[in-house]
């Protein structure tokens, strides 16, 4: 089968989606464009600052997608997502750390400021790669990866589902939380990695690195949509449907369900991972607080507010959510956990299917 | 003695090790001694209460068999421990010959040709008819071969095939949970034989079906027979009248009477049972 028959099939019934990569299209041209071609005194100026909180929402999108993939089509609700998202950013900001070398306060080629700071002579056998691009990718891959596939795999094995796997897989981000804020982890504590210089040899203050970062965000939300999409539209994608509506039933017709599960987990690990690690460069810092269950939460409700179980529904709830945040945050501070509450409860009172789910109810009646 | 016994069974100069047997498959099932399921001395307790007690059963290849019982009889659980839901404490299930089905996972003895139907119909709610039966078909269900499965010629001759069967070609396109009920018990027989399996298990198939749906069930059950074992599970006398050439009463986990149903109805301990309580 040819490129041009499977992207038609894909996206034959799949409007949401077209729409979406239709639009991240058009924002990877533009917005470069109104940043760096469109003179700052213009009114179609986009601010660097502007670009990168994009930039931001969209690695928010592809961790939402991410979740949607287990628990929108398999029905694995994991409270624990943050924590392969912090472990691809965590391996992203080592690189950005060694890439510092002798420009940190204290100057030392080798070690980075925090291991000065605290006395140590020497680097930490699981620093060592870092400093190479491309192990450092690896490993964005990698850990998240594999921590899933072990997580998964004992799990899924003796049959833990439902609430009881929601509660695991929040311990599991809150021990990883505990773990990264201690000092003695080697991956700077409370404070974790920060001041970051230079990416692949570009500055990262630059306008110019915060576009690319931005385009790469855009292209990595495509690529993982255009991944989703096929797991879903294929019958693999029907089997992990299946094995969520009737999981006995998929048993006994002969589908090794917990191998399908562990699968489908593994897959969005991996996503979230390469998120976290689009994340850290446009933010700036990556540390514990990363890993805590509310981040996982709030990630949830994302998903949850866009419509699970569409795809695009996900990666919609985590732009407008994420908006709406910035945009409260800034305006009144103190009503943005309230409004989150609020929002979880009125979505899973009043719109069980997100906001797509009320879209496509209109477009019925109409 | 008993780490001696255990000891003995180990070092067995008439056979190999169990794990350097081949994998089961379905060209392996050897019937030529006339039954495809032996069940014997199989006991199953949940805290202490007996569901299956010592009980000794034989299903020929071809046939088809209704099974009948009270309530907590133990029929249910008897299809746990063949389809590998539940391990018995005691006793063995050999499949033919030589499979031995205690040793295999749910999925396995699936794919060894033993399709269970359920008591409560469970279909995939949310895919269509159409879909159900794709998932249900016989071929290799691991992760990849499924990820680039596209369905050949043959593939989609043989679910229209069982969708004729079924009688539910109309219904090819619609959503599997808006079916009627006895719609559903049909989609769920058509995924069995999707299955293309040598031996069907099923439970409770005319529950909650009009006279005539019941009728044509018990036409599309004995046709099966022959080509494929069935075993039903049935609280419909009538049903059972209407279908079966040898009738198995459980009671209390094991086997009360066998014979054709005028032999059981006669029979002075089945009486004794259903009516003396």
């Amino acid at each position: 089968m040819d490129k041009q028959s499977l992207l038609m099939r894909l996206f034959y019934n799949d409007r949401g989606g077209s729409l979406l990569l239709g639009l991240l299209g058009v924002a990877i041209v533009l917005v470069p464009l109104l940043n760096l071609a469109v003179p700052e005194a213009s009114m179609l100026h986009l601010s660097t600052y502007t670009v990168t909180l994009l930039g931001k929402y969209l690695t928010y999108a592809l961790l939402a997608l991410a979740l949607d993939l287990v628990w929108g089509y398999c029905g694995i609700l994991s409270l624990g997502h943050g924590a392969f998202f912090a472990l691809g950013g965590y391996a992203m900001g080592m690189y950005l750390m060694r890439q510092i070398g002798e420009r940190g306060v204290y100057g030392n080629a080798d070690l980075p400021d925090f291991m000065v700071f605290l006395n140590w002579q020497e680097l930490p056998w699981y620093w060592l790669g870092f400093d190479m691009f491309w192990f450092a990718m690896l490993m964005v891959v990698l850990v998240p990866g594999a921590l899933a596939f072990v997580f998964g795999w004992l799990a899924f094995r003796s049959r833990v589902t439902g609430v009881y796997l929601s509660i695991m897989t929040q311990a599991l981000t809150f021990a990883l939380l505990l773990a990264f804020f201690r000092n003695e982890m080697g991956f700077g504590g409370n404070n974790g990695l920060t001041d970051f210089k230079d990416i692949l040899g570009f500055d990262l203050q630059s306008d110019a690195t915060r576009a690319g970062l931005f385009v790469a965000s855009a292209l990595a939300l495509a690529l993982g949509y255009l991944l989703c999409r096929y797991i879903v539209d294929s019958k693999f994608g029907r089997v992990v449907v299946a094995i969520r509506d009737a999981e006995s039933r998929a048993r006994f017709i002969g589908y090794r369900v917990e191998r399908f599960k562990l699968g489908v987990f593994v897959i969005s690990a991996v996503l979230a991972g390469i998120a976290g690690a689009l994340y850290v460069p446009q933010v700036g810092i990556i540390n514990p607080g990363e890993f805590s269950p509310l981040n996982s939460i709030e990630m949830v409700i994302w998903v949850a507010v866009g419509g699970r179980g569409t795809l695009y529904g996900a990666v919609m709830g985590a732009l407008i959510v994420n908006y709406g945040k910035t945009y409260l945050t800034g305006a009144l501070p103190e009503v943005w956990l309230f409004a989150l509450g609020a929002l979880f409860v009125l979505v899973t009172l009043f719109l069980p299917r997100g906001i797509v789910g009320l879209l496509n109810r209109k477009r019925a009646d109409a | 003695m008993k780490n001696l016994d255990h000891l003995r069974q180990v070092m067995r100069r008439d056979q190999v090790w169990e794990f350097m047997l081949p994998k089961a498959s379905r060209h392996q099932l050897d019937t030529h001694k006339g039954p495809i399921l032996y069940l014997e001395g199989v006991s199953v307790s949940f805290d202490g209460f007996k569901a299956l007690n010592n009980l000794n059963l034989y299903i020929n290849d071809g046939e088809l068999r209704c099974i009948i019982g009270a309530n907590g009889a133990g029929k249910t659980t008897m299809m746990d421990v063949i389809t590998g839901k539940t391990r018995p404490d005691s006793g063995t299930v050999f499949y033919g010959q030589t499979i031995n089905l205690l040793r295999l996972s749910e999925p396995e003895i699936a794919e060894l040709g033993i399709g269970r139907k359920f008591q409560k119909p469970t279909v995939f709610e949310f895919h269509n008819v159409f879909n159900n039966l794709e998932l249900a078909m016989y071929m290799d269900k691991s992760l990849w071969p499924t990820l680039v499965a596209r369905l050949s010629g043959e593939q989609r001759d043989r679910i229209d095939e069982v969708l004729q069967i079924v009688g539910l070609s109309e219904q090819r396109g619609q959503r599997a949970g808006s079916l009627s009920h006895g719609q559903k018990q049909w989609l769920e027989i058509g995924m069995l034989l999707m299955q293309s399996p040598r031996l069907l298990l099923v439970d409770e198939p005319v529950a909650g079906m009009t006279a005539q749906e019941t009728e044509r069930t018990a036409e599309l059950l004995t046709s099966l027979a022959g080509s494929h074992s069935v075993v039903v599970v049935e609280h419909d006398m009538e049903f059972v009248r209407s279908i079966a050439s040898t009738v198995t009463v459980l009671h209390e986990g094991s086997v009360l009477a066998e014979g054709s149903m005028a032999e059981v109805q006669s029979n002075p301990r089945v009486i004794e049972v259903y009516l003396g309580e």
